[in-house]
């Protein structure tokens, strides 16, 4: 497998605050990659740095060879980096098929004036992508009327709309009622896998992680503290002290 | 509701507009200055898509209104002077919209209200050229090559500012649909999406305000047609505020909106200034806030309701 | 060195002039930006009640003096009618319509405000006439003083050298003091700051925005009242203040009040520079100032940028 994203020395502090204290990270094309880590560790900040949200003080950022640091989102997500977010960012005024078609309408380039935007060709892309992600019954819902699991899942599958190659997600469980949890995983690695596309995720809840990701990266005060696959990070007692232990949403690998 | 129950009522509109200036002859003058307005308010609409609020654009109005009576001692044709005059505007809109979509809410508002401002101002103090508050009359107008004056000139601007505004409208509705409308739509409610869909806000926004920018200028356009004489009143806040009143009063939800509010604007301030004569503000006032109070949809809206219901 | 020499003296007076002028729109803009921090609202009507404080004020001075009253009573009488206007008019406005428009969408918020200058604006017209008002009693009564200046003096009014930049700076003092130091100034930065959390703190954050919102009227009435004396009130001047003080506003910064004496001395001296020195800018100067400063700090030259959060 080939590198995808390579970060090197990334550098970022908020005031005294160490997002990102010379972070070097590799992404191979086709992995799940997740990150753990406290809250505050700068695990957000990287999806930020990467999608030019947010511009680090130092280092670089390669995504298939080419650097991308100083890009503005849009030229990034040009280049095929999409992203979702902790908290949904749907039009709300909008419905989920309309969501949708928009993604795709703006991943073909210039905004057409003329006509329609549930045109056949967008309404039958975005339908299907709905379906993928099994939301055919709340397609002409408005997205403020959604619960949250739902516009999570919304707010993924626009993102997926834009056919990226790599998709960088935002706590993709969080404020989902545990029960649905599973199911949302299990659409999310049946879509991603589907579609070939490289997915690294920040993630709180261990049992979505040990599910998800084929390798665990772990965040510490703006420095990788561990790298690598799922059952040995997972089983670290460092790890399980110093990550799990403090977020209580590590269900059963947190400490007895 | 569908594009054909729209596109009827326009049609139906426009016949109860001509039979009106057919039956009540004061009235022609009401109607053609209400769609006028309609148009500026139009392009308000847009703006009001993305959730913005302009309280400059009596800007392009006036610079329209003031271009055409100029224009008229160098070429009299209505037919060139109102397409000269609502490209102006839409090229300096382009150039003040460079500006200003860069900011959102309050400060998009008041920077618009302060270039108008400017604007007025220039028009007032430039006494030379401008003669001040005593403004401007228009020269002779033709039409097509003929003379206009008396009730053929009536007509006939009455007729253009119809297919003016048959025309934008239709073109405002099928781009409201589309998904550059839709991104429109989308600056309101989430922004910041759509920079992470390789989407620029800005370039949608400008792209509404130009169009804003042509409209007003073809409302004011036809205005100057109308009206016969310009003054700096035009580009005055007021104007601009008076715009975007018609749009509330007429409410956002249809391009029909625009006009139904032009409509109710232009008569209620012909009735209360017969009524009230010191007065015809604050009634005007007491109506917008009734209407943003107990029908914040607009007039459009209370209609709308209705079908729905029934 | 010939130039100054020749207009060494309208460049005193300038700077005399714009201090007195920036202190006036210290008064009115002060009071919309505190109104706008608590209430996120920008109250078009506020220059309304800068003229109705005007008028009050004269019209009160001139009954009190037909009484027979000596000169210096002129002088409290401003005052009383700032605070009676404010104490009036401002419990009124926002009970009766500001509080129940709360969680209506920001142009609608707006566009209320909007309706009640358009209401106010006549209200002042029946109420005080369409003829010019003045009373310049306590001009005269305080005399002028003469300003050396270089070899020279300059004479200028005691009332607009000392009364008014007094009377906005102890007012700038009072409210930095209050704000800072007194449990309801800092229930007001509070409220300012972040609505809810300020509510789940305890803070009756409806009685904040009644205090800050009548505190801002009385603020404007003053400006109205104080500036009374050394200007004819007419129709309109409560529109023209308005879209200054917005330009203040929106140079300081939205929220700010130390900013807004910044900006006030910026637009005021500019404007006087410009009355001397190209009298047809002078409308034109307190934009161009505050275009400016937007063009290079988008949030005022005070304010703090938001970032759009995600």
């Amino acid at each position: 497998m080939s590198v995808l994203l390579s970060a090197r020395d990334l550098r970022l502090a908020f005031g005294g605050l160490k997002a990102a204290d010379g972070i070097d990270l590799d992404v191979e094309g086709g992995e799940f990659l997740a990150i753990i880590g406290p809250n505050g560790a700068g695990k957000t900040t990287f999806i930020n740095m990467t999608t030019g949200y947010l511009k680090p003080q130092g280092g670089s950022i390669r995504f298939d060879g080419q650097p991308i640091l100083g890009l503005s989102p849009r030229r990034i997500v040009a280049l095929g980096i999409a992203r979702s977010f902790q908290l949904p960012q749907l039009f709300t005024e909008h419905t989920v098929l309309q969501n949708v078609a928009l993604a795709v309408a703006a991943r073909e380039g210039r905004l057409s004036l003329m006509a329609p935007l549930l045109r056949r060709a967008f309404r039958d892309e975005a339908a299907e992508l709905i379906g993928r992600f099994g939301l055919s019954g709340v397609a002409e819902a408005r997205a403020d009327a959604l619960n949250e699991g739902t516009r999570k899942l919304v707010d993924i599958a626009m993102a997926v709309a834009l056919r990226p190659r790599l998709i960088m997600m935002d706590e993709p469980t969080s404020g989902v009622a545990a029960s649905e949890k599973m199911a949302i995983v299990e659409t999310l690695v049946r879509v991603l896998r589907g579609a070939g596309v490289t997915a690294v995720f920040v993630e709180h809840d261990m049992d979505v992680v040990g599910r998800f990701a084929d390798r665990v990266a772990v965040w510490g005060q703006g420095r990788i503290a561990a790298l690598g696959p799922p059952r040995e990070i997972l089983n670290d007692p460092e790890v399980q002290r110093t990550v799990i232990g403090i977020v209580p949403a590590g269900g059963v690998h947190a400490p007895a | 509701m569908s594009r054909r129950a729209e596109t009827l009522l326009a049609l139906a509109g426009a016949a109860l507009v001509v039979g009106l200036a057919y039956a009540v002859p004061w009235l022609r003058f009401v109607l053609t200055i209400a769609l006028a307005k309609g148009l500026a308010v139009l392009g308000i609409l847009l703006l009001l898509r993305a959730g913005q609020v302009s309280f400059g654009h009596a800007l392009y109005l006036a610079l329209a209104a003031y271009a055409v009576a100029f224009g008229t001692a160098v070429v009299p044709e209505a037919l060139l002077l109102v397409p000269a005059a609502g490209l102006l505007a839409g090229l300096v809109g382009l150039v003040i919209g460079l500006f200003v979509v860069r900011y959102r809410e309050i400060f998009f508002g008041m920077l618009n209200l302060a270039l108008s401002m400017v604007f007025y101002s220039v028009l007032e103090k430039f006494y030379a050229i401008t003669h001040g508050a005593d403004g401007i009359r228009l020269g002779p107008v033709t039409f097509l090559g003929l003379p206009l004056a008396g009730e053929t000139a009536e007509w006939t601007v009455l007729g253009l500012a119809l297919v003016l505004v048959l025309g934008f409208g239709a073109l405002v509705r099928v781009a409201l649909a589309s998904p550059w409308g839709e991104a429109l739509a989308g600056i309101k409610t989430r922004e910041t999406r759509l920079d992470f869909m390789g989407v620029s806000p800005r370039r949608v926004l400008l792209i509404a305000y130009v169009a804003s920018a042509v409209m007003a200028g073809c409302g004011g356009a036809l205005i100057a047609l109308t009206t016969r004489h310009v003054t700096p009143a035009l580009a005055y806040w007021t104007t601009s505020g008076e715009l975007v009143f018609i749009a509330i009063l007429g409410g956002a939800g249809s391009v029909l909106g625009p006009f139904l509010g032009a409509a109710a604007y232009e008569l209620t301030r012909v009735y209360a200034a017969a009524l009230v004569a010191n007065a015809w503000q604050a009634v005007l006032g007491i109506v917008l806030l009734c209407v943003i109070v107990f029908a914040p949809g607009g007039l459009w809206g209370l209609i709308a309701r209705r079908r729905r219901a029934a | 060195m010939s130039w100054f020499a020749e207009n060494g003296l309208l460049v005193g007076l300038a700077l005399l002039d714009g201090l007195s002028y920036a202190a006036a729109v210290f008064m009115v803009a002060v009071g919309l930006n505190l109104v706008f921090g608590v209430m996120r609202v920008l109250n078009v009507a506020h220059g309304s009640l800068y003229a109705i404080g005007g008028y009050a004020a004269a019209s009160l001075g001139l009954f009190v003096a037909s009484l027979g009253a000596p000169p210096w009573a002129g002088l409290p009488v401003l005052l009383a009618a700032a605070v009676l206007v404010g104490a009036l008019l401002g419990p009124l406005i926002e009970r009766l319509l500001l509080r129940r428009m709360q969680d209506q969408e920001p142009v609608l918020q707006l566009l209320v405000t909007f309706a009640l200058f358009m209401i106010l604006e006549d209200l002042q017209k029946l109420a005080f006439g369409v003829q010019p008002v003045v009373f310049d009693a306590p001009l005269k009564w305080l005399g002028t003083v003469d300003v050396p200046f270089g070899a020279d003096a300059i004479p200028f009014t005691a009332y607009q050298l000392y009364v008014l930049p007094g009377v906005a700076l102890a007012t700038l003092a009072i409210l930095a003091v209050v704000l800072r130091y007194t449990l309801v100034g800092r229930m007001v930065v509070a409220v300012t700051v972040d609505r809810e959390a300020a509510r789940a703190m305890g803070i009756d954050a409806a009685k904040v925005t009644l205090l800050t919102f009548t505190a801002g009227a009385a603020l404007a009435a003053l400006g109205g009242a104080l500036a009374a004396p050394t200007v004819s009130l007419v129709p309109g001047v409560g529109a023209s203040t308005i879209v200054l003080s917005f330009a203040v506003v929106a140079t300081a910064g939205l929220g700010q009040i130390e900013g807004a004496a910044v900006a006030a001395l910026l637009i005021g001296l500019g404007r006087s520079f410009a009355v001397y020195v190209a009298p047809e800018f002078e409308v034109v100067v307190p934009y161009a100032i505050m275009v400016t400063v937007l063009l290079f700090r988008p949030q005022g030259l005070f304010g703090v940028a938001e970032t759009r959060r995600i």
